[in-house]
């Protein structure tokens, strides 16, 4: 096994790809915490406690759930924005969930608008002006959702979580895999249970991205 | 395909950026008759850009884009060039290939999309820079036309590489000093319509963008005639102002000027038996439609 662990960064402007590290992914019913395989269970926990946690814990949506594809896609953003919710409702005075879409894959330019969404070819943009500390990616496609993580591991402090439909995405420091709605809805129940269990990182200035 | 098939999730509608809403509520995918009259009224397939303020290749994109007659089922291939900044904010499926390459791209694609969807039109849009077209990516686009590929090519032609700061082209008037061309053209203008006429292409336009409804009228037989019976080609004239020395109003007077009767973008039309053919069947059953349609708001007028 390897002695790698995918932490929060700035790791360095090109990270090492975390499988190239020996990393591995889960199997069916597993997950992945900092690169360790983990129970499911253990990392709906640990999910939701980063989230609480969070000054300023967001949901990234990509494509695959912004638009209505099929009823499965648009019970899944059903779900996502049932997990929002739920966020807001358990979080405490002075942390702010947010909930920023993933629309676009190709680079825009001059730039994107940071405060509107998140472009895979510079999440950092989005995390750094929205000062997020927590993430969670659920529908994006996992090659663009591979950059997303490296780009965001190498350059900023945020703790990224993938909510992956496939196999799950070692870049991130805690992956799901085989996403989908009873799975969303048992990560917000989760939240929902350990409300007031977790103590926010509000007092500690360093939260946030850093750059 | 239809506006059906792009719906946003009602759940996370609200946090979509709003360009993505308007292009499901008012957009004209979908909508037979639509035109350039649409810009302004309906939401265009391409948002903001970063080319140059007045430059003409940005109005000539604004046409072709409200022109096309099946955007929802369109696949445009790229080249390197001041277009690539653009396709980013294009609401129409697009491919970057690598610089020149753009024919042989949308030779494979085109096919592919023929096997892959059988019952659908799928049309094919190459739109490269003349540097693309007729220097580096010439081989790619004469062996397209050579083998008969159903896709249509449109040249926007600066007669410069304006992208990289003015070096010579083969579409580069002669005695034309540029500036990292500083000796001045030595030899005359490649003439790529005539080349095109004779490699193939059964409907083949020059001219400059100056009226949007000519470039409406010729994209729009262009791809029909792509469609059904063979290549088609469209060189139009996009100066680059900043190469020419031109303010940014001053590039439509510059298109004005250089489509005079004896100027080298005189408008001129080659379009071969078969397609003059398709053309005369396709302007009376558009006028069949237009009268029906006439006819069913008289209706619904009584």
């Amino acid at each position: 096994m390897s002695d790698y662990r995918v932490l929060p960064g700035p790791e360095h402007f090109l990270p090492p790809a975390a499988a190239s590290m020996g990393i591995r992914l889960p199997n069916p019913g597993e997950a992945h915490i900092n690169g360790v395989i983990a129970p499911e269970e253990k990392a709906y926990e640990e999910a939701a406690r980063q989230f609480l946690m969070a000054k300023v814990p967001t949901i990234f949506p990509g494509p695959l759930v912004l638009w209505a594809w099929n009823e499965k896609a648009a019970k899944k953003a059903t779900a996502i924005r049932h997990l929002f919710n739920t966020l807001k409702e358990c979080v405490q005075a002075g942390q702010k969930p947010m909930l920023i879409p993933m629309p676009d894959y190709r680079p825009k330019y001059p730039k994107i608008n940071p405060e509107v969404e998140i472009n895979p070819n510079h999440p950092n943009l989005t995390i750094w002006h929205n000062k997020i500390d927590c993430c969670i990616f659920i529908g994006v496609h996992c090659h663009q959702a591979n950059l997303s993580l490296k780009i965001i591991r190498g350059g900023t402090s945020c703790y990224t979580i993938a909510m992956c439909a496939q196999a799950g995405h070692e870049d991130a420091m805690l992956s799901f895999r085989d996403a989908s709605v009873d799975k969303i809805m048992r990560l917000a129940d989760t939240v929902k249970r350990l409300k007031g269990t977790v103590q926010p990182r509000l007092s500690t200035a360093k939260s946030g991205a850093s750059n | 395909m239809s506006k059906e098939r792009i719906q946003i999730s009602e759940a996370l509608y609200d946090i979509m950026p709003s360009d993505y809403q308007d292009l499901v509520k008012s957009a004209t995918y979908g909508k037979e008759d639509r035109g350039w009259k649409d810009i302004g009224t309906s939401k265009e397939l391409i948002e903001q850009h970063s080319l140059c303020a007045g430059c003409p290749e940005s109005m000539a994109f604004r046409y072709i884009l409200a022109s096309l007659p099946n955007p929802e089922d369109t696949v445009m291939v790229g080249s390197t060039g001041c277009t690539s900044l653009v396709f980013p904010m294009v609401a129409v499926h697009n491919i970057h290939s690598l610089f020149g390459n753009q024919n042989a791209i949308a030779s494979g694609l085109k096919r592919a999309l023929s096997v892959r969807f059988p019952d659908r039109v799928k049309d094919v849009v190459v739109l490269a820079g003349d540097g693309a077209t007729v220097d580096i990516g010439l081989d790619m686009t004469l062996q397209a036309w050579f083998r008969q590929e159903k896709f249509t090519t449109i040249c926007f032609d600066n007669e410069l590489y304006a992208n990289t700061g003015g070096q010579e082209s083969g579409l580069m008037q002669k005695g034309f000093v540029a500036k990292m061309a500083p000796v001045g053209k030595l030899f005359d203008k490649v003439r790529l319509p005539e080349i095109a006429r004779e490699s193939g292409c059964h409907y083949v336009v020059n001219c400059t963008v100056s009226k949007p409804s000519l470039v409406e009228k010729v994209i729009r037989n262009a791809v029909h005639i792509a469609r059904e019976i063979g290549p088609t080609y469209l060189q139009l004239y996009t100066p680059c102002i900043l190469e020419i020395g031109k303010n940014s109003m001053e590039g439509l007077q510059e298109m004005r000027d250089s489509e005079k009767p004896t100027e080298r973008f005189a408008y001129k039309e080659y379009v071969s038996e078969p397609a003059k053919q398709l053309l005369t069947e396709l302007a009376a059953k558009d006028k069949e439609r237009k009268a029906a349609a006439k006819q069913l708001a008289g209706q619904a007028s009584a």
